[in-house]
């Protein structure tokens, strides 16, 4: 059995954003991370290895060349084999040319119906939520998103989606998707042993040649020809007005703070 | 029959919004798609419909028209009264695909971004998620641009024919907003989250005039694939940040004494007739729910009134309420972040400063 998981780099937007005199995010000075939804994803297939045999955990990701490090990474938290899919005709992809990609890097892989795919729900950087869904309608299966308790027995997966006020437990199938949230799982830590096993473990490149003779890759389904979606304008927000500090000892400020409500009729 | 052409972009007209009911009950969130759909519709002198799934749904229809909407679809059937992917996808795509709207939006509900993602990839179209502007109006983008942006729009050069869907958003966790345009294909979709648009006021001519049309639907069991265990509701009673007018917040300032610091913001929400919020980290830390979290991955808040106390202002937590007409931020820090969103700000430490606030708010 495998679970493919899918897992982005991303640039670590807790951190102070780099940005460059256009408008654009300058993500070649930026520290990367896992898309910590993705991490939650890594584990779930992790989780159900540990108990289960001839289980294979293959991570999966769409990048520049440098998200090989991060693969690197997931290989020696436990998985088992790495897939970095990089070519200059992928760049530019939006959502749907990005899972029309992963789609057809999956099908390169093997897919079969006892196999799953995990993602994380959203990508810092992106925050769609797009990918996950658009994978699993392109290779026709089902999906359960928002996923934050999962059970497997035998073929079948009985999970809790989140809803905004409570949720729903759903049953599903192989094969099948999840997309996954923070609240499933806590992620595992790298151990010495895991980086010493991981040096063996395979990774592989997926380029333009590996792909295009796929049906689901065209000239006019990948990169910005195969995207339905374009960044028209980018910009950043015009620094908000100073903010006016109210001086004086703490019961004075508060005093004046809410004279000035008062008077602007806020309260 | 024709063969479906998402690219066929003249065949396409009409402003759609699909509107989620769950157990029978529209969401707050229809009613705010409709009213931009509506003044969308406008602009562009063309239908706005309402779409709505489920069984048995008819009679909560006519609302819809209340808040804009000329024309509702209803597609019932008692294997769409609980949502499934593969059940809504398939109804929801088969009626675009037959009547072809330009545009379509969809509330960014925890549903609404399971659906809205699986459609556009089965009609081979585009899909904007969490937009918080939309415009179709040349014009009218270029002025929102002039208010939003420190790009020099007066010598920018606009096409005033283009009545494309400009779809404005955040990104990179709201560090940068992008407009996004779908110019090849069509329907046009977008997800909006809930509270970002206004909602007008509802208009019972408008109600009474709405047509409504039950149309055939083509499901079987066996398209879905997934089985509904069961649809469990918190027993609690679910805070609505959004529709609050004032909200007071808790950041992981409250740390030396939580309970102490949870009481104080209910002290003083309770004063100003409001809610409390938190960021994240308080609600990482388990000290306050889920439903309370504002920010990127909580939910986006636009209340008269937002006070922060002990919150830093992470860009992430900035995301969701940066938009309040007035912030007030409490913080030790007087270098804290969130004193760039804020519009008064107070440096302090919060239980002393929260109590004088209460004092000062019950007084008035």
């Amino acid at each position: 059995m495998k679970i493919i998981v899918c897992v982005k780099q991303v640039p670590d937007t807790s951190e102070k954003v780099a940005v460059k005199e256009d408008g654009t995010m300058n993500r070649a000075a930026m520290k990367t991370i896992t898309n910590p939804d993705d991490m939650n994803a890594v584990e779930a297939a992790l989780a159900i290895k540990d108990y289960t045999p001839d289980c294979s955990v293959i991570v999966v990701s769409m990048g520049p060349p440098p998200a090989a490090e991060m693969l690197r990474e997931l290989l020696a938290m436990g998985a088992d084999e790495g897939v970095l899919i990089s070519a200059r005709e992928f760049g530019g992809s939006d959502t749907f040319a990005t899972s029309q990609i992963l789609a057809a890097a999956i099908r390169r892989i093997g897919f079969e119906n006892t196999d799953m795919i995990f993602c994380g729900r959203q990508a810092i950087d992106g925050d769609t939520a797009q990918v996950g869904p658009q994978i699993a309608e392109k290779l026709g299966i089902p999906q359960i998103s928002y996923v934050f308790r999962m059970q497997k027995t035998g073929n079948v997966l009985e999970v809790r989606r989140a809803l905004e006020d409570g949720y729903m437990t759903i049953q599903v199938g192989t094969p099948c998707l999840l997309t996954c949230i923070k609240e499933l799982n806590t992620p595992r830590y790298m151990t010495v042993k895991g980086i010493y096993e991981s040096e063996g473990k395979p990774l592989q490149i997926f380029d333009y040649e590996t792909l295009k003779d796929d049906s689901m890759i065209e000239s006019d389904t990948i990169g910005i020809k195969g995207s339905p979606t374009n960044v028209y304008k980018s910009f950043s927000p015009p620094a908000k007005g100073t903010c006016v500090m109210l001086e004086g000892s703490g019961k004075e400020a508060v005093g004046k703070l809410f004279e000035l409500l008062s008077q602007k009729h806020i309260i | 029959m024709t063969t479906y052409q998402s690219t066929d972009i003249n065949a396409f007209h009409g402003v759609w919004v699909f509107c989620e009911q769950r157990d029978g009950v529209l969401m707050p969130t229809d009613f705010e798609l409709l009213s931009e759909g509506r003044k969308l519709a406008d602009d562009l002198g063309v239908e706005l419909c309402g779409l709505l799934l489920g069984d048995n749904v008819e009679g909560i229809a006519g609302e819809l028209g209340g808040y804009g909407a000329d024309r509702v679809f209803v597609c019932q059937s008692p294997l769409l009264k609980q949502y499934t992917t593969d059940g809504y996808t398939k109804v929801v795509c088969d009626i675009i695909m037959e009547k072809k709207p330009e545009i379509v939006l969809i509330g960014a509900t925890h549903i609404g971004r399971d659906l809205g993602p699986r459609c556009a990839a089965r009609l081979h179209t585009g899909l904007t998620a969490d937009c918080t502007h939309l415009d179709v109006d040349t014009f009218k983008y270029a002025a929102f641009l002039n208010s939003a942006s420190t790009l020099d729009v007066d010598n920018m050069i606009f096409n005033e024919n283009d009545c494309g869907l400009k779809m404005t958003r955040p990104a990179f966790g709201g560090h940068l907003m992008a407009t996004i345009i779908c110019p090849r294909y069509r329907p046009q979709m977008s997800t909006v989250r809930p509270g970002v648009l206004k909602k007008e006021a509802f208009n019972p001519r408008k109600a009474e005039a709405c047509t409504i049309e039950v149309c055939p639907v083509s499901l079987e069991a066996q398209d879905i694939r997934t089985k509904v265990i069961q649809v469990v509701n918190e027993a609690k009673a679910i805070v609505d940040l959004t529709a609050a007018e004032v909200i007071v917040s808790v950041g992981y300032g409250i740390s030396r004494d939580v309970k102490k610091g949870i009481d104080l913001a209910n002290e003083l929400a309770d004063a100003l007739g409001g809610v409390v919020g938190a960021s994240r980290a308080v609600v990482d830390a388990g000290w306050i729910t889920a439903d309370r979290q504002v920010g990127q991955t909580g939910k986006t808040v636009r209340p008269k009134l937002y006070i922060a106390l002990g919150i830093s202002g992470a860009i992430q937590h900035r995301a969701g309420m940066q938009d309040s007409e007035c912030i007030i931020a409490v913080n030790r820090n007087c270098v804290a972040p969130i004193f760039e969103a804020a519009d008064y700000g107070v440096t302090g430490d919060l239980f002393q400063i929260v109590p004088w606030m209460v004092e000062e708010a019950s007084r008035r």
